[in-house]
């Protein structure tokens, strides 16, 4: 567990000195995190470093979970799948039971303190049971997409809290309460971006077979459509006409079957071209997924769906260059020319890549770029200053 | 060495941003929408470009002359909007009116062009400043010198823009020197510094050669 005078060697000039004055507007406040789980990546990883480090600020930090019966996590599953856009058909008694579960989950949770921060939507009723102190709905997914029928039931809870953050502008569905914004952020000290020395990347990659005799074009990220797999493999072959790359497209599929179906193909890619690499990795492959970020020559963010991946802040804390897509946090993470390129095309992803390998000048110096935006704009100490001023601008 | 009647305090200060669901999907839409939003966003979108802007992003002046450069890819309308110096207006009423203007002027007789799509759209924000005293105060130039050289870059961003565009708690380095040091020549200097693209970092170090000349010259 990293301590905040850890932050000091990473985190920039002053950031940690000016952390500590701002907690101390908020000392001896209770915040209370509430998640649907304490498992899995993201919001719960965040979690895990802000908690403790909130606590070394002299803030009283409590993380409490929500839970309930299948019935429970298929509604919560269904309703994030339908706020998030996705086409799903959600029953009034389906949703009436997974608010009363919530409730139940209330009167069980330690609900008392001065700001209560809910994350995303399977705890999101809990809010009908609120008694005391400030309330904030923490959303960390797109939900401007939301299904219309089910925005407006959700949207009963939503309105009770006293404001919402969302990821970025644009995320955000209507809501008749303040809205904020705090970009997600990067742990630099997790397992997943602190440094590693060289040989210990040597020897990761050779456990993931994965020969570092060429440069290596290197995209992380689930095995679904949303990520552009595919459209990654396309932009290769137009590269390797020119360079002698490789390609390691490393990721997660769950059983999904769209997502099995398109794991399939890409190893049938793979098994006709040696040169292309498909790792099928579990969630928690933090140091693999550090270790082949600092390997690549290139890493790639081809999404082609909004949401915030955080995949280019931590190639580029790594001082790589980014070519990503151009939708949502990808947006926010690339300066186009500076510490990367946003693209629009499987043509413009190969364009781009060319561009760099001609010119691998370039690649240090939109790394070096890159990882100082990193450093300034998403760090997770920024992303602490941000809950910190959140908490003091809402008033007890 | 002239001692301050009052001590100066060092604050920095954080930007938490406000969406307000407010959104453009083509220059007219812009236009429009300027003319309608609370003017704390028009606030954000101008003076609040100077916080947020990095030595190594492109510089736009302001959020609307970006959007038109990156996301609608009209240069002219980028550059006649890039151009316009905040500073240069009374009240922020009066920026409003001129960069809606603009956007009239540069429309008229224009077809409708094409929209972006909504994750590509200008999205309007405010922003509520949360101050963070740092602790640090200064009673002479050469404490104050030391102060400036070493408060976080938000602090040069509060006691110069934020001070100067609208009321704030905060004090400003130009009205401290002039007040407290009896330094006029050096507040005028303070005064004048034009933070308009250019980075916090560069305007830290133009205020500190500003002192360093008085203290030379045996002021303060």
């Amino acid at each position: 567990m990293s301590r905040i005078d850890d932050y000091r060697a990473v985190a920039g000039p002053g950031a940690v000195d000016f952390i500590l004055k701002l907690a101390e507007r908020v000392k001896a406040r209770r915040f209370l995190h509430v998640t649907g789980g304490r498992l899995g990546g993201g919001v719960a990883e965040t979690l895990r470093a802000v908690v403790p480090l909130l606590s070394e600020l002299g803030i009283d930090a409590r993380w409490e979970i929500t839970g309930g019966d299948s019935a429970y996590y298929a509604t919560a599953r269904a309703l994030q799948a339908a706020l998030e856009g996705v086409e799903r058909v959600l029953s009034e008694e389906g949703l009436a039971r997974w608010a009363d579960m919530n409730r139940r989950n209330g009167k069980k949770l330690d609900l008392d303190a001065d700001l209560t921060l809910v994350h995303d939507s399977q705890p999101a009723s809990l809010v009908s049971v609120r008694t005391t102190g400030r309330w904030v709905w923490r959303c960390h997914f797109d939900c401007s997409p939301a299904q219309a029928g089910t925005w407006s039931l959700f949207r009963q809870f939503a309105d009770q809290y006293d404001a919402a953050v969302f990821a970025l502008p644009g995320f955000e569905g209507r809501l008749g309460i303040p809205m904020y914004v705090i970009p997600p952020s990067i742990d630099p000290l997790s397992e997943r971006n602190r440094d590693l020395p060289a040989r210990e990347v040597t020897e990761i990659l050779a456990g993931l077979g994965v020969a570092r005799d060429k440069p290596l074009l290197v995209q992380i990220g689930p095995f679904a459509r949303a990520h552009d797999p595919l459209g990654v493999v396309n932009a290769y072959r137009l590269v390797e006409k020119h360079h002698d790359v490789r390609l390691v497209l490393a990721g997660t599929a769950d059983d999904e079957p769209e997502r099995l179906e398109l794991l399939s193909q890409l190893r049938e890619v793979a098994h006709e071209d040696p040169d292309v690499v498909v790792l099928e990795l579990p969630a928690e492959a933090h140091r693999q997924i550090n270790a082949l970020q600092r390997a690549a020559t290139i890493v790639l963010q081809k999404s082609v769906r909004g949401g915030f991946d955080l995949g280019p802040a931590e190639a580029m804390w790594k001082g790589k260059p980014v070519v990503g897509g151009s939708t949502g946090g990808l947006a926010q993470q690339i300066i186009p020319n500076v510490t990367g390129y946003t693209v629009y095309s499987v043509e413009g992803a190969a364009f781009r890549i060319r561009h760099l390998l001609n010119n691998p000048e370039l690649i240090p110096r939109m790394g070096a770029a890159g990882r100082e935006h990193v450093r300034r704009s998403f760090l997770i100490t920024r992303e602490l200053l941000d809950d910190l001023a959140l908490a003091v601008h809402l008033p007890r | 060495m002239r001692t301050a009647a009052h001590p100066f305090r060092f604050a920095g200060c954080v930007e938490l941003r406000q969406t307000l669901d407010v959104h453009a999907l083509d220059e007219r839409e812009l236009m429009h929408r300027l003319a309608e939003v609370p003017t704390d966003s028009i606030f954000f979108h101008t003076f609040g470009y100077f916080l947020r802007h990095r030595p190594f992003t492109t510089a736009y002046g302001n959020d609307f002359a970006r959007w038109a450069a990156l996301e609608i890819g009209d240069r002219a309308l980028a550059e006649r909007l890039a151009v316009v110096d905040p500073f240069a207006f009374p009240a922020l009423d009066a920026l409003r009116e001129h960069l809606v203007t603009i956007l009239q002027d540069h429309l008229r007789g224009r077809e409708a062009e094409g929209r972006v799509e909504f994750d590509r759209a200008f999205h309007f924000q405010r922003s509520h400043m949360v101050d963070v005293p740092l602790g640090l105060t200064a009673a002479t130039l050469v404490e104050f010198r030391a102060g400036l050289a070493t408060v976080d870059e938000s602090a040069i961003y509060l006691h110069t823009v934020e001070t100067r565009a609208r009321e704030r708690r905060a004090e400003p380095f130009a009205g401290w020197l002039r007040d407290a040091l009896d330094l006029p020549e050096l507040a005028e200097r303070f005064d004048r510094i034009d933070p308009y693209l250019t980075t916090l970092e560069r305007v830290r170090g133009r205020l500190l050669g500003f002192v360093d000349e008085a203290l030379e010259k045996g002021r303060g």
